[in-house]
């Protein structure tokens, strides 16, 4: 039987990884020199799997290095070898490599060999140090651990061209381990003619009988021309269970006489009453050999292990057909999937219970009374699908988080720094689209936050706060949006340092009046590099203007909160979802936008008493002690508004990235949740709007880029100044 | 056609043996550990147990040793997926009343030949 092994790669893939990250994560978590032991286990396990599936998948490479790791590993859990920071480190590279050669082998390319012999080879130098003498022997691939078997069994005469004479005297228990001699005999029938003589010698007396036990002996004889090893192979399992001498047939004239009395399927029934627990249909299997030359035609092959050999290119052929397949998977837990059929079935529900009113001949108000309830329900079962549909999406941060303990451990060891890395709100959940993109920014506010936040521990301790830095990273919902914080108690943000640099690199004016706020906000500013403010240990090229951008991107918020000596705060608010969107529509002339609802501040009633049109600004509107800037959006969209007046308009007052705009607009209409299309893939991307959705009544409506709107209101000032004087006028 | 408990945390693997028995007629019920396998045998027959021997919650071959204990599993043939190369698992794994072992990496054809020996 043949078949395509390739078809349980992509399983095997998504496992290893899964045990790649436990082994990171565990490994980061293992105390050198008191190493618990259930920790080692974990990782042991996760290395064996790898490697047991490795070497079944035909992915040799991958096998032969997960077993060094494995020896080590294994060797570890036995206590014969201590735990180390270099062999953590070690093992650590080593699960960085296996990552690298998973995904490669995945993606279908080239091996980086150098990489993985080097590191194979601090393995190899590290087993050989203090392990045992059987190291080398360990190192072997596993595709030949069948084989020690075989030859260490082989020595004496191997072969015998008339036959070999068998002893087999199992031990009384060897019945409880569910070996059977009948299937045994069965076997060895099926290398050559066979004959069982019982020997029934040490059969005790009839009352002292245990029907588990066993009490016979055989004397066998097996003519053919057969591998000793064929034979001790048969017997393998029951090895120490039994007293086995084989011994070849000199000739068969020289051959001990053996009665070649009864036929192996008789024995075991008619001749002996041995109580041997055997079944009817057991017995009745050993004449007819049909199924066992199968076993036996594969055990004949003199090393097993040619066997996987030959899978080998088939199985890495035919895996050469799947594409690379990241992300592109998502697992779910179960109990969604069923919340989610289960709204199924009350939506099928509903929709028979609204067809049978359709059917109906009569149409009456209670008719009509019982249509609004079905929609009613078919709303709410829409709602909720929608919202269980989303929460398929949606993965608990940790996949993010997970990859920060390796960063502080590496980092803070190439800093010299003691930082201890707190997380919390892990299982906080996030769209899996959100959290692919979040990750970069994340690390590079962390590397941020080890290099620049945390002081070196002599700097700590003179400043009196312990000499282990602390970086908490925090996740949490709060509104339709996820919260993410990282905290660091390190020197904060060197304010005046960040002033003087900005007003030399002529980003603030020289009188500007800044509020510690705006100074620390500054970081984020193009061209701003942290490394040349706050110190030159790495001057990575890429600044937090990079995250800034990216987050925004996303349609969320980061920002800075820090107290000299005491440490930063670093904000990141993220949309929960990038499909799903809630939107209040807001009509222009003929058309209907969306206004992102989570931007929205308030709407009022236009008071031209406080429309002010200030000297090369733009007009702008005095809510409270607040001016803010009025956009007119049949202005920037260049559509015909309703009226010409602006105190018949209404403003919307909306805020992003800290700053406020008012949106002129001719009314407003619903909320409604939106699905977001993008337009870049069906058109092209537009300033001002960030989507476009389909209305209930089937027209698309576009959906306003609040921050683009803000910036639009800022470059048009004139033009804004230039029409606003009209159409007051 | 036997009815075969196969037992494995490895999702690949598991599919990979439950296939290979399936395709040739067997009836499988998979069980990602020991604990899982215990409780699936209990109440049930198996005319043969294959499970893995490295496994969270129970391992491989405490499950062997709670089976033999069970009535239905006195004599039931019990076979360890193995990797160690040393003798010390498969001897261990007899103790506690294995049948015999699979060394692992193995294939189908392996897989279904040893499994013949039991069956």
């Amino acid at each position: 039987m043949s078949f395509d092994m390739s078809q349980f790669l992509e399983t095997f893939y998504e496992e290893s990884f899964e045990g790649l990250d436990i082994m990171e994560t565990e490994l980061l978590a293992l105390d050198v020199g008191e190493a618990d032991l259930e920790t080692i286990n974990t990782i042991f396990r996760a290395a064996h799997s790898i490697k047991g599936g490795s070497g079944t998948f035909g992915l040799d490479d991958v096998a032969s290095f997960t077993h060094v790791m494995e020896t080590l590993l294994d060797e570890m859990r036995d206590g014969k070898r201590d735990v180390t920071q270099n062999a953590v480190n070690i093992l650590l590279e080593s699960v960085d490599v296996l990552r690298e050669m998973l995904s490669t082998l995945q993606a279908e390319e080239e091996l980086d060999v150098d990489r993985i012999a080097s590191v194979k080879l601090k393995l190899d130098n590290l087993l050989a140090h203090v392990s045992d003498d059987d190291a080398p022997a360990a190192v072997a691939p596993p595709t030949q651990e069948p084989a020690p078997i075989q030859e260490t069994v082989t020595e004496s005469p191997s072969e015998s061209s008339v036959g070999w004479i068998i002893d087999f005297k199992p031990h009384i228990d060897m019945l409880q381990t569910g070996n059977d001699p009948v299937r045994m005999f069965r076997e060895l029938d099926a290398l050559g003619e066979l004959n069982v003589t019982p020997d029934t010698s040490f059969l005790p007396e009839f009352l002292m009988m245990e029907p588990e036990n066993s009490g016979l002996g055989w004397m066998l004889t097996l003519k053919g021309n057969i591998l000793k090893s064929d034979i001790e192979e048969v017997f393998d399992w029951v090895e120490d269970e039994c007293d086995l001498t084989i011994t070849p047939m000199v000739s068969s004239t020289t051959a001990k006489p053996v009665e070649e009395i009864v036929e192996a399927e008789v024995i075991s029934e008619q001749e002996d009453p041995t109580p041997i627990p055997v079944k009817e249909a057991t017995i009745e299997k050993v004449e007819p050999a049909a199924p066992a030359p199968a076993p036996v035609a594969e055990s004949v092959t003199p090393a097993p292990s040619d066997t996987p050999a030959e899978d080998k290119p088939a199985a890495a052929a035919k895996a050469k057909r799947k594409p690379a397949t990241e992300a592109s998977s998502i697992r779910v837990s179960i109990d969604k999937v069923d919340e989610l059929i289960n709204m199924v079935g009350e939506l099928v529900i509903t929709q028979s219970m609204l067809s049978q009113l359709g059917e109906g001949e009569e149409f009456g108000e209670s008719e009509v009374e019982k249509l609004k309830n079905g929609l009613m329900q078919l709303e709410r079962n829409t709602r909720e699908m929608q919202e269980n549909v989303m929460r398929i999406r949606m993965l608990p941060i940790s996949f993010v988080f997970q990859r920060f303990p390796r960063l502080v451990h590496d980092l803070s060891g190439k800093l010299d720094k003691k930082i201890e890395l707190v997380l919390s709100g892990e299982s906080t959940e996030l769209d899996k689209t959100v959290m692919e993109k979040i990750g970069d920014p994340l690390v590079h506010l962390i590397r941020n936050s080890l290099d620049h936040g945390i002081e070196t521990p002599d700097v700590r301790v003179a400043a009196g706060k312990p000499e282990t830095g602390e970086i908490h990273l925090n996740a949490y919902h709060e509104g339709g949006n996820i919260v993410i914080e990282i905290t660091d108690d390190g020197a904060g943000l060197n304010l005046e340092k960040i002033l003087s640099k900005a007003k030399t690199s002529g980003l603030v004016g020289e009188n500007d009046k800044l509020t510690d706020e705006d100074i620390a906000d500054l970081i984020f500013q193009p061209g701003f590099s942290t490394a040349d403010v706050v110190s030159d240990v790495s001057g990575r090229g890429v600044g937090m203007d990079v995250v800034r951008r990216n987050i925004r991107a996303l349609g969320g918020t980061v920002d800075v909160k820090t107290t000299v000596g005491v440490g930063s705060v670093f904000t990141i608010r993220l949309p929960l979802t990038l499909a799903i969107l809630d939107g209040q529509s807001v009509v222009v002339g003929d058309e209907v936008y969306i206004v992102p609802l989570v931007s929205i501040i308030e709407s009022i009633q236009v008071d031209t008493s406080l429309v002010n049109g200030i000297t090369g600004q733009a007009q702008v509107y005095r809510l409270r002690d607040d001016y803010i800037p009025i956009v007119r959006l049949y202005d920037v969209f260049n559509v015909k508004p309703m009226y010409d007046n602006i105190e018949d308009g209404l403003l919307v007052v909306v805020e992003a990235e800290g700053k406020k705009v008012a949106l002129l607009v001719d009314d407003l209409l619903g909320q409604q949740q939106v699905v977001i299309k993008s337009l870049e893939t069906n058109f092209k991307s537009v300033e001002g709007i960030s989507g476009a959705t389909i209305l209930g009544d089937g027209t698309v409506a576009l959906i306003l880029d609040v921050s683009g709107l803000i910036a639009i209101s800022k470059k048009s000032k004139k033009k804004v100044r230039k029409t606003t004087t009209s159409v007051a006028a | 056609m036997a009815k075969i408990l196969a037992v494995d945390d490895s999702a690949s693997m598991r599919q990979m043996v439950s296939f290979t028995l399936k395709g040739a007629g067997h009836d499988v019920v998979e069980a990602v550990d020991g604990v899982d396998a215990l409780a699936k045998a209990k109440g049930a027959t198996f005319d043969l147990v294959i499970s893995d021997v490295n496994m969270p919650n129970m391992d491989g071959i405490t499950l062997i040793k709670e089976l033999r204990t069970l009535p239905a599993f006195k004599f039931t043939p019990m076979l360890m997926l193995t990797t160690e190369s040393t003798g010390d698992k498969k001897q261990q794994g007899k103790a506690a009343g294995a049948t015999g072992w699979i060394v692992k990496p193995f294939n189908p054809d392996q897989l279904l030949a040893t499994i013949g020996k039991v069956l």
